[in-house]
């Protein structure tokens, strides 16, 4: 496999360039194709890689040949193949869909979405916490100018809020690091996975003040519940096809919670074992029930889908909280679910916005839709998927986190608040959904259709949900391996940091 | 050398705080600078404080920790970007909302009085 896995960052890295460059920079119509080129390249290398982790092997790759823990290394495992073969996948939708006009409106779309991606897969790849800052800021510079592509005052203002309170977020980043660099001496996941365990006195307490201080980082870029604030106003301002790719973005903080407090502070890190968990479960908790009356609150369906994501973010965060490897099987399967189905909502609201005229995606009576059946139909879809309703894939997520939450005896808490919230989340949608397509004005509907792309990119994520419930057996078990994997962190450190099977392969 | 080192880092860190809750966007913007250093001199501090000592093996008895010194570089590099694009930001925040407040609407103090 070699140098392989460094593909799904560097191919995105040359399709910015190329895009960049003056053949492409200055035809609008050569720099789409090279963009969607290298969309579809970065799917193919990314599935390759998630063909080749199948088998249960961790891919290490020491950058410039500085074995791990001297250099960075990047580590394809299970879990990191399946979420940048999600990534992949969702960016080649959204280029295609932007490439049906939503491109032109503002400069430079298609290099900074390959950019995102780039900063999204590194940060998906890496195995050292000093790279996953970089990658961070790689793509949080290329979400900040996306959030003010085709820019309006909105934007603006959303856009300052957000890059502001991000910026602190890095410094925190930062610090967090020095408190951990200057205790264990090391900043790859894997050597810090054995020297925490190694820690004694005032340096475990020092070592807990630094891992805290990540967590506060990843609550922010995952939006748990006292830094989710910023997040609706955030994805509902930014164009709909942006949104969409910011859908993965806050996975992106799920993900590292996931590696730090599974691999560096897990079950082997002796006194501060699962320190982060206690924090987790109530603040999980809180954020489902706090997106659940955000859901409720919003005027229009752009908002709505905004706090579906914090939501979501509740979900898997109560999954990571119950540090089994059931439940983190079952938050694998919802990633991949709700990633997909958000980003359809979010375009679809595009649709619908457009085709409504001047009342756009808000909540009240309008015009009717030019397409009812296709964007109703999709709609509909999309709802009963995010909801949990049994022919979607939503439902197999549902069942199987709840029946991991009842081995931990989490049941008494889990369990009312995750199926209210669900329950809100039906009457909100259904609520949308009727204003949307049956309350009229007696306006006729324009006669402008939506861009057969645009549709068929709708309905290519819309397919997901089925296929999901069709293939569920090969998902689910890709799923459990990944998190048993994700569990095993022995192998992982040994892995990485070769000892013992020196040679093996 | 450690008080003095620690005591500017933490002025820093508290100019830095007190700008940044100023809710002006210039004010936050050199509130963010300031954190900035603050965390670079933090980080370069976690590779502990010595003098007289290489970076480099075998120029002087003991060595230095390199690491931190290549890390707050990189820090620093993207520091640098952020703030430029903050800095623009916050201009275009000025044209476009017609007001340098981080909400883009300056809150009505007369009214509030009036109400009470």
């Amino acid at each position: 496999m070699g140098h392989l896995v460094t593909l799904p960052i560097l191919l995105p890295m040359l399709g910015a360039i190329l895009a960049l460059l003056p053949p492409c920079g200055k035809n609008v119509k050569i720099r789409r194709i090279v963009s969607q080129v290298f969309a579809l390249f970065t799917l193919v290398a990314s599935l390759i890689l998630l063909n080749h982790s199948a088998s249960n092997n961790i891919e290490v790759y020491a950058v410039g040949n500085w074995s791990a823990p001297f250099g960075i290394v990047l580590v394809s495992d299970m879990l990191s193949t399946l979420l940048i073969s999600l990534t992949s996948f969702l960016a080649l939708c959204c280029i295609f869909y932007a490439s049906a006009g939503d491109d032109e409106k503002g400069s430079f779309f298609h290099p900074l979405m390959q950019f995102l991606v780039m900063g999204v897969n590194g940060a998906f790849l890496t195995g050292d916490l000093f790279n996953l800052f970089v990658f961070f800021e790689v793509l949080l510079i290329a979400s900040y100018s996306l959030l003010m592509h085709a820019g309006d005052k909105h934007k603006t203002r959303a856009a300052l809020h957000y890059v502001i309170l991000n910026l602190i977020g890095s410094s925190i980043f930062l610090i967090g690091l020095g408190v951990l660099y200057g205790v264990l001496g090391t900043l790859n996941i894997a050597d810090m996975a054995v020297k925490v365990s190694q820690l004694t006195g005032d340096d475990v307490a020092l070592a807990k003040i630094g891992g805290l201080l990540l967590l506060i980082v990843f609550g922010l870029k995952a939006a748990i519940l006292p830094l989710h604030l910023w997040l609706p106003k955030t994805y509902s301002s930014a164009l709909p096809v942006i949104a969409a790719m910011f859908a993965i973005m806050t996975k992106v903080g799920v993900y590292a919670m996931f590696r730090v407090y599974t691999i560096i502070f897990g079950e082997q890190a002796g006194e501060l074992a699962f320190m982060a968990q206690a924090w987790l479960w109530p603040l999980a908790i809180l954020t489902i029930a706090i997106g659940a009356l955000g859901v409720l609150a919003s005027e229009d369906l752009r908002k709505l889908t905004a706090n579906l994501v914090i939501i979501s973010v509740g979900t898997l965060v109560a999954a990571i909280s119950m540090h089994s490897v059931m439940a983190t099987a079952a938050a694998l399967y919802y990633v991949i679910h709700s990633t997909l189905m958000i980003a359809a909502l979010f375009l679809l609201a595009d649709l619908i916005s457009v085709q409504r005229g001047k009342v756009s995606d808000r909540l009240v009576e309008g015009r009717p839709v030019a397409q009812p059946y296709i964007l109703g139909g999709g709609f509909l879809i999309a709802a009963l998927a995010v909801m949990g309703m049994p022919p979607m894939s939503g439902f197999i997520g549902k069942i199987w986190l709840l029946k991991a939450s009842s081995e931990i005896n989490g049941t008494f808490i889990f369990w009312p608040v995750y199926l209210i919230a669900s329950f809100v989340v039906l009457i909100a949608l259904s609520r949308a959904g009727s204003y949307l397509f049956w309350r009229h004005s007696n306006n006729e509907a324009t006669k402008e259709i939506a861009a057969p792309l645009k549709t068929n990119v709708i309905i290519a994520l819309l397919l997901c949900s089925p296929l999901m419930v069709i293939f569920s057996g090969p998902i689910s078990d890709f799923t459990l391996a990944a998190a048993e994997q994700l569990h095993d962190v022995t192998n992982h450190v040994n892995t990485v940091l070769a000892i013992s099977n020196h040679g093996a392969k | 050398m450690e008080i003095l080192y620690s005591t500017c880092v933490g002025i820093l860190v508290t100019c830095g705080l007190f700008l940044i809750l100023r809710a002006r966007t210039f004010p936050v913007v050199l509130g963010l600078t300031m954190m900035s250093y603050a965390v670079n001199l933090f980080l370069f501090a976690s590779g502990r404080l010595n003098s007289n000592q290489a970076a480099v093996l075998g120029q002087s008895a003991e060595y230095a920790d390199p690491l931190p010194q290549a890390l707050v570089l990189t820090a620093i590099v993207i520091g640098f970007a952020m703030t430029a694009f903050v800095v623009i930001l916050s201009i275009r925040g000025r044209a476009d909302l017609g007001n340098d407040h981080v909400d883009g609407i300056i809150p009505n103090k007369e009214s509030k009085r009036e109400s009470r």
